[in-house]
């Protein structure tokens, strides 16, 4: 059976290559692909450009990055920004991938959940290990409640505004918001599973003055469960060893926990996948399907290793490859930056 | 030298288990599934395992920096311990640990 592909829609923004994920390896593929002329689109979940490395160890030092002896998580990725600021990349945050569908010129539409729409003849995938999604509380049904009653951050404060709130976590974001919206709200309860916070020392002192003052409700217990019906939350039920099982009345409940990696739609893009990886060639980390490769730590192909210097090598020789689907007419010149002219004026240093 | 780890579906495998790996690296190098998605730098609490009450004695006590990364995975418990931060040596040797389950 053959279906007509469709052609790329009349608000489709066209380049040459879409890349997915903005961590450190979909960062270097802006520069490779930026020498060889090709103009980028980056998407990425995060608020912020640098993947794993600002999300999850931005303070982190690493020391197998060639030619640094140590450089720590975030300051790789502020170095890579300005070693491809001369390439101008559009940058698409806080959009999640949701589709990617051949169309009828053989390009690539690559369509978000914030309505972004890109066409291209080539796509690299860079999302490591899938997109950043908040830590979801094991709590049965909970799916059920989220987007009504369960909210992973707050979007609109007015939503909560004469409600009763339970807040989880013992972050900054657990605590600045049990802070800010003690106002609004008719009650807040922070539960916390010990007596001690990872947030700002002067949030916490805030915490325990708005504790004291009889401003913020504070449990020293975990989620065990939640009440109501047709996604409207009543109660959450706490559990701890003093005393036991109980509940607070609440009309909504902010679990914040931070952010895990998942694949997401990528499982849904019809690439072959290998436990979570894309399986690649070696030759180009080119996918089952032609024109989108994968690189860095979401690739998989014998003797594999996870490392950021790996995904940089990818990146230059997918970007070889990529050249010839963006360019099928012309011929790829093998250049160096330390002797070619051209490749200088790109890098406006000629 | 043996470690027991029951996976999120109860059933448990002895793994061998060798001086100075970290029992995540033990658990990820047998296969089983288990994300440590930052690589073993306490970086993100995906190797998250409850340790069997008979070997928590044993172990080195938390550093704060473990305790606060404790704190992002909303299934934590008292028998709680980030696997990555457990170095593995001779008298650990039988150490029972649970796999947590993925915080998604």
């Amino acid at each position: 059976m053959t279906h007509a592909l469709p052609p790329a829609p009349h608000d489709a923004v066209e380049t040459d290559v879409v890349i997915i994920g903005a961590g450190p390896v979909g960062l270097f593929a802006v520069f490779e692909l930026g020498l060889l002329d090709l103009r980028c689109h980056v998407i990425d979940v995060l608020d912020k450009p640098g993947g794993q490395c600002a999300e999850l160890y931005p303070e982190k030092p690493i020391y197998d990055i060639p030619a640094w002896p140590v450089i720590t998580g975030q300051d790789l990725v502020n170095r890579l920004l300005e070693q491809i600021e001369p390439f101008a990349p559009t940058f698409h945050h806080q959009q999640l991938v949701e589709g990617l569908t051949r169309l009828d010129d053989g390009r690539w539409l690559v369509e978000t959940d914030g309505g972004v729409k890109l066409a291209a003849p080539v796509v690299f995938i860079a999302a490591g290990g899938g997109s950043f999604t908040p830590k979801r509380p094991p709590l049965p049904g909970i799916e059920g409640f989220e987007g009504t009653s369960v909210f992973y951050a707050v979007r609109k404060r007015e939503t909560f505004a004469g409600k009763d709130l339970v807040i989880a976590g013992g972050g900054d974001s657990a605590l600045d918001w049990a802070l800010a919206l003690r106002t609004e709200a008719k009650s807040v309860t922070l539960v916390h599973h010990r007596d001690g916070f990872r947030a700002q020392p002067h949030s916490v002192s805030a915490l325990r003055d708005a504790v004291a003052a009889g401003e913020i409700g504070l449990h020293i217990a975990k989620l065990a469960g939640l009440e109501g019906a047709d996604g409207r939350l009543t109660d959450v039920r706490l559990e701890n060893a003093a005393q036991g099982s109980f509940v607070v009345p609440a009309d909504a409940l902010l679990p914040f926990y931070g952010l895990t990696m998942k694949l997401g739609p990528i499982a849904d893009f019809g690439l072959n996948l290998n436990e979570n990886l894309i399986p690649v060639d070696t030759e180009a980390y080119e996918t089952s399907r032609p024109g989108i490769f994968a690189i860095g730590d979401i690739n998989t192909y014998p003797g594999k290793l996870k490392l950021i210097l790996s995904g940089f090598h990818e990146a230059a020789l997918a970007s070889q490859k990529a050249f010839r689907y963006a360019r099928p007419e012309e011929r790829l010149r093998f250049q160096y930056t330390t002797s070619s002219t051209t490749l200088q004026k790109r890098l406006n240093v000629a | 030298m043996k470690i027991q780890v029951t996976d999120r579906a109860g059933e448990t495998h002895v793994l061998d288990a060798l001086e100075g790996w970290r029992v995540m690296e033990i658990i990820r190098d047998h296969g089983l599934p288990i994300k440590a998605e930052c690589g073993g730098a306490c970086a993100c609490a995906t190797c998250h395992v409850y340790v069997d009450a008979d070997w928590q004695d044993l172990l080195h006590p938390p550093t704060d920096e473990e305790i606060e990364m404790l704190d992002t995975t909303p299934s934590v418990e008292p028998a709680s311990r980030l696997s990555c931060q457990i170095l593995f040596r001779p008298e650990l040797s039988g150490l029972s640990v649970t796999l947590a389950p993925e915080d998604l």
